[in-house]
């Protein structure tokens, strides 16, 4: 089932240049999709408007259409609090809010207005075992959250996220600040997450593209190259580029 | 490890100076507070120091009206100030555009700067009158008109302290909270504030500090009669504050007289509670620090 439909979507910065140009994708539902490219390519801008954060930043103009559930994202009614509550983002570094492990897990929760605490209790806990964390701190809940090591901080990103039990989890090179054990760890927990949730990433580099993705886009420079299935786009791509920088000739 | 290079020595050696330099000045002003003040607890019986009239000429040297008046004062000042102040720096830092608070930012701190003599003359000239026509009061000067106006005092320096604080939070907390479906209000109830936190409990306080430290308003607005503040009656009568007390008599007191020792007395006082102020501001924004942070991957 399609899960995500882009139709024609532009977005550009304040700055005047036209970060993304005219995206056409369309992402299944519990699949992998890896956006890929060189730096500047718009993989991130275009993460960061399927929630809405962009928001946040001085966008100066949208157009075209992205649907998430046959619900376009764009239009200005849409419940952005309700969106971002079913289409989580984990970023690059790990960024745990400053409170304790149990409060980042349950933040997001919380403020949706749930206070019961056995329905907090449980859904960290389950947060944090889907994410491959709970072992390593189950018995320090209530410590500081930069009390535990950055690979453990990065998932519990992921695990705060899974704790609202969304449909699409986005990740902007979730991996880049982490060594490779932390790193396969959450390679790992987001293949098994495949199963229930839509997962899209910005990989942190064409290996770890090729270890996880279900498909593969290819953005340059603000456009979609090409999107196609994982071991299409690394064995016989159609697209020049795409060959050249998957061979790791430019970029 | 020392270094070789002569510059170098002499440039250490400058900054450790003038470092010692400071610790000594303050140990000094210390010791010479507590020897001139000290004495007055051998000529004062402690019944009569800590009573409640102050009438220094017949040798009452009650000064309980004199703290109480500047507690009375300081904290009216405070229940003022702090939402007052807090709120302007929310709403800075939170809510104005950039542009909104390019032009309210120094305007605040030109007003910190403000020298306080100038708030006392719109305190005699505009504030007292205008309680006392508007609370029927038999005079505007009052507990409450210091509170007022300390209260004014102490706004700028919370509002430019608070809003440094607020708007160091990096950026990214506000995101991930932001993204995590959380809403302007709860990002900053839930994260902006916790982690702000010393740094806005360092601007009440010294917002605080400002507040029982002052002298020249409360001296100018508050009438200066040593009456025991002992209903909320009080807040609408004319105070004496202990800093008030000081400035006023220092002058006009033989120097080694018991009422002298007695004013350096008040001193003390007035430096232990500051010294409180601080203790406690340091204790509260430190204690959620306990724990061992690391920020390393
Ligand atoms: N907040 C912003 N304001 C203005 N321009 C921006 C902003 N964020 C990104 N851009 C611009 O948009 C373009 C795409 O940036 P984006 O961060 O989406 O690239 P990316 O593919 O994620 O790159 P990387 O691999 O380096 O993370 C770049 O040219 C960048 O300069
Ligand atoms: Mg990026």
């Amino acid at each position: 089932m399609e899960k995500i439909v882009v139709e024609n979507f532009s977005l550009t910065y304040s700055d005047g240049a036209e970060s993304l140009q005219n995206i056409n994708l369309k992402i299944n539902e519990h699949t992998i999709t890896a956006l890929i490219g060189p730096a500047g390519g718009g993989k991130s801008t275009f993460l960061r408007a399927m929630n809405r954060l962009n928001d946040l930043a001085d966008v100066a103009a949208l157009s075209g259409h992205l649907y998430i559930n046959g619900q376009d994202v764009l239009d200005p009614k849409t419940n952005v609090i309700q969106l971002r509550r079913t289409v989580g983002i984990v970023f690059a570094r790990p960024l745990p809010l400053p409170l304790t492990i149990y409060e980042n897990v349950s933040f997001g929760l919380q403020a949706a207005g749930e206070r019961r605490k056995a329905v907090l209790d449980e859904a960290v806990e389950r947060a944090l075992r889907q994410a491959q964390l709970w072992d390593e701190v189950y018995d320090r809940l209530g410590d500081s959250a930069f009390a535990i090591s950055g690979g453990q901080q990065q998932r519990l990103c992921i695990a705060r996220v899974l704790a609202l039990q969304p449909e699409i989890i986005l990740l902007d090179e979730p991996t880049s600040a982490l060594d490779p054990i932390s790193t396969a760890k959450i390679e790992t927990s987001l293949l098994e997450l495949k199963e229930k949730y839509t997962i899209v990433i910005a990989p942190h580099n064409i290996q770890q593209a090729a270890r996880i993705a279900d498909d593969v886009a290819f953005f340059l420079q603000g456009e979609v190259v090409e999107f196609a299935p994982a071991e299409k786009i690394f064995t016989t791509p159609k697209d020049r580029r795409t060959l050249d920088y998957v061979q790791g000739r430019f970029g | 490890m020392e270094s070789k290079h002569p510059l170098e020595f002499l440039i250490t050696w400058f900054i450790r100076l003038t470092g010692y330099s400071s610790i000594f000045f303050v140990v000094l002003i210390l010791f010479f507070l507590v020897s001139e003040g000290l004495p007055a607890l051998s000529e004062v019986s402690l019944d009569t120091l800590f009573s409640t009239r102050w009438y220094p000429i017949e040798s009452y040297y009650g000064i309980l009206p004199l703290i109480l008046g500047s507690l009375v004062v300081t904290i009216g000042a405070m229940l003022i100030a702090v939402p007052f102040g807090i709120g302007t720096a929310v709403y800075l830092s939170e809510v104005a555009r950039p542009m909104v608070r390019e032009i309210l930012k120094p305007l605040v701190e030109i007003l910190a700067g403000l020298p306080s003599v100038m708030l006392g003359f719109l305190g005699i000239q505009v504030v007292s009158p205008f309680l006392r026509e508007f609370l029927d009061l038999p005079t505007g000067l009052t507990a409450f008109a210091g509170s007022l106006l300390l209260g004014g005092i102490a706004i700028p320096t919370i509002v430019s302290i608070a809003e440094d604080a607020m708007n160091n939070v990096p950026q990214s907390y506000r995101q991930g909270a932001l993204a995590l479906g959380a809403t302007r209000w709860q990002t900053m109830w839930g994260v902006t504030f916790p982690a702000a936190r010393s740094g806005i409990i360092t601007a009440i306080m010294l917002g605080l500090g400002r507040a029982i430290g002052e002298t020249m308003t409360v001296m100018m607005v508050t009438g200066n009669a040593p009456i025991m503040p002992n209903s909320i009656r009080a807040l609408f009568m004319p105070i004496r504050t202990m800093t008030a007390t000081i400035a006023s008599e220092m002058g006009e007191v033989a120097a080694g007289s018991i009422h002298y020792h007695v004013l350096f007395f008040i001193g003390i006082v007035l430096f232990l509670l500051a010294l409180i102020v601080n203790i406690t501001a340091s204790w509260v924004s430190m204690r959620k620090q306990t724990h061992k942070e690391r920020v390393l991957s």
